[in-house]
């Protein structure tokens, strides 16, 4: 499981760096942005296993940020983080493709598992790829 | 909202316009019909008061003249000698009394104004002289003279023709008298009226005949003086202070006026019975048209008050709704704030968690203080998320949206956000949602809405200790979704349950209700193409069933 890499975005600094630190500790990868473009960047330079994106940010926020990693970079899962608890942003993400969202404040364990398979669907869709290109 | 000054104010001047508009014309038509009429009855009284007038006069000129022809043909078919003759005169005079009983006498005169033969019953002036009296001298210069009524020497009222004749260089004049009664008889007539008169003046308003009211024959009477005019005229003269309808005429043969007097209050009788006919018409008319006016009013404001019900009750709702979506966005707001904090504080506790599983932290004495403070701030955070998560609920009705719908997922939202007012109350909450229920497509909130008003008026109807049972069915054919929310309350008296969905009404303390939220209710799910009714029996408990279709 160590073998999992994170992308995490949020504009709350204090959050993403508990996060990286609570990841980590569990050795698992992660990287951070506190904005889209900063994600964006990131993304260019390697490949991540699952994004984890906050909904509500300023300037792009996580459903444009999705839709945009769908577009360049579809084999990277992305589960939506949001504070509004609404059904609506949500299935709005999952019909965008992201794999799963998860209302804030989460579950720290109920989130990780989420990743987990977000890993595991990430690696199928790897191999049927490879399998049929 | 409804207010009753306004509508009072409205229905008087809805009233009055339609009375004044009905009225008005109908007045002017009675008023228009009863002054044509007026005027034309009185016209026609007045041409049949000239007409008898006429005909009394053309009645009396023809006597006279009757008269006058009579003498002259008795005076100018014989000479003076032959009425000399003994008898002669007496023959002539039984003759002619026996074609008119008014002749009193009859009597030859010289020319020098003696009486030289005369036939009647005053022996006394047999042997009268007339010579230097005023009609003697006038029916010499003449040859004709008709005298005023006078009682004379046979003090009885009558009055004389005499005739001149010129026989040779001699004149000699045959005089009758007449008895005035016959002007009495030619002058009265059934024609007349209870009030009506008819009488002779002469040119010094002394009276010829005898009038049936006022003064006797020969007294005065002043009906104003009139100059000799032809024809005939209608005046109105007031006698005794009282106006009369006067017909006048001039006599041809006589300077005698004729007046028949006509009671105007008499002839004028059948106008009034006619005008107190039109104006009980009109009368009738206008209470007629005052009732209709009520009634039209009536129904118009009772339209127009359920119209303005209707509309308030709508206002009320968009009103509710309109706060509603406003509290929402701000409970959305709010608990998103809130929400980001909490993360970053239940994340910073689960860091510490992380940390605390380390050896040698795990060592440390106070290590079991540290994990139940950890416990408690994840707990209490928990908590929190909670109350930010019903906020976000709530806050999730904003706009009517036709979505797929888990009614029992809404039903039990509403439930945890009740839960603690019902538990502080020592009232349970017990469920029984049918597991496979089919979605709906319905808008979750509004739902919501609905189901919280009900639960919550339970709440309030049960006060202390007791249960309300929410149970969800899907029935078919129509394919429906039956949800059930029962109370153990007091129940709801027979005479409230009709009014219940009513607006405005409320069982709960002044400033405790709007007496909407069952209204709103009820427009809520009727507007989702549902039905809410109301099953209630005193001390049994309420129960409210609402179908909601599965598609729409």
């Amino acid at each position: 499981m160590s073998d999992i890499s994170i992308l995490l975005v949020d504009d709350e600094t204090d959050f993403v760096e508990t996060m990286t630190k609570r990841f980590r500790i569990r050795k698992i990868d992660v990287a951070s942005a506190s904005n889209g473009p900063d994600a964006l960047n990131l993304l260019e330079g390697r490949e991540f296993d699952v994004a984890i994106l906050d909904v509500r940010m300023p300037g792009m926020d996580g459903l444009e940020l999705l839709r945009r990693i769908r577009a360049k970079h579809p084999l990277t899962e992305v589960i939506m983080l949001t504070g509004h608890a609404s059904l609506e942003t949500g299935m709005q993400g999952m019909s965008l493709g992201a794999f799963d969202y998860v209302l804030k404040p989460a579950d720290f364990d109920d989130l990780l598992d989420k990743v987990r398979r977000a890993a595991e669907r990430r690696a199928l869709n790897v191999r049927t790829r490879h399998a049929g290109g | 909202m409804i207010e009753s000054t306004g509508y009072t104010r409205l229905r008087v001047k809805l009233i009055l316009t339609t009375l004044a508009f009905s009225f008005i014309p109908l007045l002017i038509l009675g008023l228009v019909i009863s002054r044509q009429y007026e005027s034309a009855h009185k016209a026609k009284i007045v041409q049949n008061l000239s007409h008898i007038t006429e005909n009394k006069r053309r009645t009396i000129d023809l006597f006279l003249n009757e008269r006058l022809s009579q003498l002259m043909t008795i005076a100018y078919t014989h000479q003076m000698d032959y009425f000399l003759r003994e008898g002669t005169l007496e023959r002539v005079f039984t003759l002619m009394q026996a074609r008119s009983k008014y002749y009193i006498d009859l009597g030859v005169i010289d020319e020098d104004g003696n009486h030289v033969v005369y036939t009647g019953p005053y022996k006394t002036i047999r042997r009268a002289n007339y010579k230097g009296q005023e009609w003697f001298d006038q029916v010499l210069a003449k040859g004709v003279y008709i005298s005023d009524v006078f009682l004379g020497r046979r003090n009885y009222p009558h009055f004389i023709i005499a005739v001149c004749r010129r026989e040779g260089d001699k004149n000699w004049i045959l005089r009758a008298t007449i008895d005035s009664d016959i002007f009495d008889s030619l002058v009265q007539s059934d024609q007349l009226g209870v009030g009506g008169d008819a009488f002779l003046l002469n040119s010094d308003d002394v009276l010829q005949s005898k009038p049936r009211f006022g003064p006797r024959l020969l007294g005065k009477t002043n009906i104003g003086s009139y100059a000799r005019f032809p024809s005939v005229r209608v005046e109105t003269i007031n006698v005794n202070g009282k106006p009369y309808l006067f017909g006048l005429a001039w006599l041809e043969n006589k300077n005698w006026l004729l007046a028949i007097r006509d009671d105007p209050a008499e002839e004028l009788l059948p106008l009034e019975h006619t005008q107190f006919m039109v104006w009980l018409i009109l009368a009738g008319g206008m209470l007629l048209i005052g009732g209709g006016a009520v009634l039209t009013s009536n129904t118009i404001l009772s339209q127009l008050v359920a119209a303005e019900r209707e509309k308030a009750s709508l206002n009320l709702s968009l009103a509710q709704s309109n706060k509603m979506a406003t509290l929402g966005k701000m409970a959305a707001g709010v608990a998103h704030e809130i929400n980001n904090p909490l993360a970053i504080i239940k994340e910073q506790a689960g860091w510490m968690r992380d940390l605390l599983s380390e050896e040698d932290v795990r060592s440390s004495p106070n290590f079991k203080e540290f994990e139940d403070s950890l416990g408690k701030i994840e707990f209490h955070v928990n908590r929190a998320r909670d109350v930010t998560q019903r906020m976000l609920g709530f806050a999730r009705r904003v706009d009517p949206v036709q979505d797929d719908v888990n009614v029992n997922e809404v039903v039990r939202q509403t439930i945890t956000f009740l839960q603690n007012e019902a538990r502080h109350r020592g009232i349970e909450i017990t469920t029984n949602l049918q597991p496979d229920l089919p979605l709906i497509a319905s808008d979750a909130g509004q739902l919501q809405q609905v189901f919280l008003n009900i639960i919550d008026n339970a709440i309030d109807a049960i006060g202390k200790d007791g249960s309300i049972h929410v149970a969800t069915m899907a029935v078919h054919d129509p394919e429906e979704v039956i949800v059930t929310i029962k109370d153990s309350g007091p129940g709801i008296p027979k005479e409230k349950l009709e009014k219940i969905f009513d607006p405005f009404f409320t069982t709960k303390k002044v400033g405790e209700g709007t007496g909407l939220g069952l209204t709103i209710s009820f427009t809520i799910i009727q507007k989702l193409g549902g039905r809410i009714k109301v099953e209630s029996e005193e001390g049994h408990g309420a129960a409210f069933i609402i179908s909601l279709p599965m598609k729409d």
